[in-house]
């Protein structure tokens, strides 16, 4: 076996290799490309996240590069690249190679101003298309903008500006219409009940048949990551609660564990085992109101009732313990905010068998009906490639036949002292449906009961929280810490410049991917099946927002 | 002046906060003296009126699960005779505007209480809604949904607790119950009709002689 050093001298000889968390090459904006392919044939298929950077002098791009494959699933591989061009920043795109690139680099452009050579699509994805400056520039002043009183007009959002380059270097940019004039396209969302969130989507139809989804991002864009710039370590914790706020315990847990390794503060095993226990919580209780409004979503209002009902036992040992209900707030750097409560243990250990008998009940109630059935099954067919090309990591990705669980790939906190199982479906036929997605959320809450009851049963007596120094300074450096959250591989990054700030903040959003997908998934389906694949997707649009 | 006749059933008058608010409201009311028959046709009216608002599904983040969770069965707002979640504005009475509001929302909900029909409502709920909340300092986000849209009831929290958003619920039942139906108050309207229309119209203009 090729170790990741040899890989990356053979795709880019003489380029010296970095050791820091990981192996980190620094590329010319010409190079990228190239290197980048090299690497997918080498195995490095999965573009983990794109984060864009500005330098000071210069504005850059990092490249966070993994594996789908077994041999290197738990090594990360690093590209930067930048240009010293402020005023006309031009990079080359890599979203022919990996799918997840065109919404990364979209990201970028409209956080940066970068703009990519050759992609098809330079259109701004969060921000109003008459948004003066970008936000994400250290010099930019966005108090220029007023709150506007108009929606942004249609002719905005088709009107798709591209850019690329011949040969001999000369540049040009053309703009193309996104729909053809004698496609009829339909409106869905904002406000819709069945989008989950604020999502807009303009889906163009043939009779009832979906030809192409065109999803327009924003709604609840609040700029978490800008924010972060200007804020201590501490005081980013509560905002990663509420990006993602069905797993806001595990996005939490994810920050505390990237300042913990970054600063070296030593967490006490018992803090880490309850951490744990609440991830787990977190994500029974996401995949519960997932099911429930999937459920509902098809027209089965008893589901969701059930699926929230049950949920509320979670939310009462959260608040017993913590004091929140939804966001617990309830891991600080270095531990927990306070010691359990002497009801927790028990609670949890009621509540394990009752959840088991719960779930026995929801597949007579719903998995076994055969119209739910027929209506799941085969349709939205996602084959292993496109998942790991769209980077659709989680359950979504797991019933389609992509180990990609974190919690086994790189185990944290006490992960690696329990015996658990990845839950996977279709690992022989490589390709998943609605009713797998569907079927996958509740295997994963039996998987969770399992993994809880190993952790309470052993929880250990070493205190709940270690001394850590009132200002936390993380040394100059970058940080990225990956965990599971219940809809994927919820990444922070930090950059520090030593600071008890940091220079740059990113969160992976694993549900914007999953939004990504919807097109491919979609495409030649009924319109009706549009929102039971994106019930099956589970998506949470701020999240994907930011 | 006393408030009169308010009952919310299962909670006392003097339970509440703001009554003073309330009083205040009722004073302004009455300047002009009350009609005996209309009046007592309005305590009837407004006894149907407060017991069968139904408001729209509404929701941008995270006060949105906790509004689900209202809605389902431990909190149940059926209780109330709220229960009925509308999805058009056309059929909704009262929008709880649950989660942060941005720039690029704002002119949809500024758009969705104008197709909702009179007399309307709305209750903003969570720190978000009310002010900004932690998003104060975001560049992107409305610092209050008072900016756009009148608010009859504020219920604050991040996100607000079931129950404090069924206290909300009851102090806009008890608001209902106080109006006077035949005079409604006019609501103040922040962006001019016209001002929109023109320049939306000059948009149109400009995209037409381009092509």
């Amino acid at each position: 076996m090729k170790t990741i050093k040899d890989i990356i001298s053979a795709v880019a000889p003489g380029v010296a290799i970095e050791e820091a968390q990981y192996p980190t090459v620094t590329l010319d904006p010409d190079k990228v490309r190239g290197v980048a392919a090299k690497l997918k044939e080498e195995g490095f298929d999965y573009l983990i996240s794109l984060t864009g950077m500005d330098y000071g002098d210069k504005l850059g791009v990092i490249y966070h590069l993994s594996s789908s494959a077994n041999e290197h699933k738990q090594d990360v591989i690093v590209l930067k690249t930048s240009t010293a061009d402020r005023e006309n920043p031009l990079l080359y795109t890599v979203c022919d190679l990996f799918k997840s690139a065109d919404l990364y680099e979209r990201e970028v452009f409209d956080f940066f101003g970068i703009r990519f050579i050759n992609h098809p699509d330079m259109r701004r994805i969060f921000l109003r298309s008459d948004w003066k400056g970008f936000p994400f520039r250290k010099d930019d002043d966005p108090s220029v903008n007023a709150v506007p009183c108009t929606n942004v007009t249609p002719s905005d959002l088709e009107n798709v500006p591209s850019i690329t380059i011949d040969s001999d270097g000369n540049v040009t940019e053309k703009d193309k219409m996104l729909f053809g004039n004698n496609e009829y396209v339909v409106n869905f969302g904002p406000q819709h009940p069945a989008t989950h969130g604020v999502l807009h989507l303009r889906v163009s139809l043939d009779g009832e048949i979906v030809k192409k989804i065109d999803p327009n991002f924003g709604y609840i864009h609040r700029g978490i990551e800008k924010m972060s710039e200007k804020l201590t370590y501490p005081q980013i914790l509560p905002y990663t609660e509420r990006l993602d706020y069905l797993s806001g315990s595990i996005n939490r847990h994810a920050m505390c564990m990237c300042v913990e390794k970054a600063a070296g503060f030593e967490v006490p095993q018992r803090a880490q085992y309850v951490r744990c226990i609440l991830d787990e919580l977190t994500r029974i209780a996401s995949h519960l109101l997932g099911w429930g409004c999937m459920c509902m979503d098809m027209g089965a209002i008893t589901a969701f009732i059930y699926g929230m009902r049950d949920r509320e036992h979670i939310m009462d040992i959260f608040e017993e313990s913590a004091g929140g209900r939804l966001m617990t707030g309830y891991s600080v750097i270095g531990g927990l905010a306070q010691d359990v409560h002497p009801n927790f243990v028990n609670r949890v250990k009621e509540f394990i068998p009752y959840m088991r008998k719960m779930l026995k009940e929801y597949h007579i109630l719903f998995t076994g009906n055969p119209i739910a059935a027929n209506r799941m099954h085969g349709i939205g067919w996602l084959t292993k490639e496109e998942a790991v090309a769209l980077g659709t990591t989680g359950p979504t990705g797991r019933a389609s036949g992509w180990s990609c669980d974190v919690r086994k790939i790189a185990p944290y906190a006490a992960y690696d002292k329990i015996k658990f199982n990845e839950i996977l479906r279709n690992t022989d036929t490589l390709k998943g449906d609605t009713f797998d997605r569907y079927y996958i959320r509740l295997d994963e809450v039996l998987e969770s009961l399992n993994i809880i009851e190993q952790l309470v049963n052993n929880l250990p007596d070493d205190g709940f929280r270690a001394k850590v120094p009132p200002i936390i300074k993380l040394p100059a450096g970058e940080y990225h810490q990956r965990v599971e959250n219940a809809r994927g591989d919820f990444d922070v990054f930090i950059s520090s410049d030593g600071n008890k700030n940091p220079y740059r903040v990113k969160f992976r959003s694993p549900c914007m991917t999953l939004i990504s997908a919807l097109d491919p998934l979609c495409r030649n389906e009924k319109i009706a099946d549009l929102i039971m694949i994106g019930g099956s997707l589970d998506y949470v649009i701020p999240c994907a927002d930011r | 002046m006393e408030v009169k006749n308010l009952r919310v059933k299962s909670m006392k008058n003097e339970d509440f906060n703001n009554n003073d608010y309330l009083e205040k409201y009722v004073e302004e009311l009455h300047k002009g003296g009350v009609n005996v028959a209309i009046g007592v046709l309005d305590d009837v009216i407004n006894w149907g009126r407060s017991h069968s608002v139904w408001p729209l599904t509404f929701a941008t983040s995270c006060c949105g699960i906790e509004f689900m969770c209202v809605g389902a069965a431990r909190a149940d707002f059926a209780r109330f005779g709220w229960e009925v979640t509308r999805n058009s504005p056309r059929q909704a009475d009262v929008i709880f505007v649950a989660g942060t509001i941005v720039y690029k929302m704002a002119p949809v909900l500024k758009r969705l209480y104008d197709q909702m029909a009179e007399p309307k409502y709305v209750i903003a709920i969570g720190g978000c809604a009310i002010s900004g909340g932690p998003f104060k300092d975001s560049y992107n986000v409305v610092q209050g949904v008072d900016k756009i849209i009148p608010v009859d009831v504020y219920v604050p929290g991040c996100p607000s607790r079931p129950n404090a958003m069924l206290y909300g619920m009851m102090q806009m039942e008890r608001k209902i119950k106080l109006e006077s139906f035949f005079k409604l108050p006019k609501k103040p309207i922040i962006t001019k009709e016209e001002e929109i229309r023109a320049q939306i119209d000059e948009e149109s203009k400009d995209v037409k002689t381009s092509k």
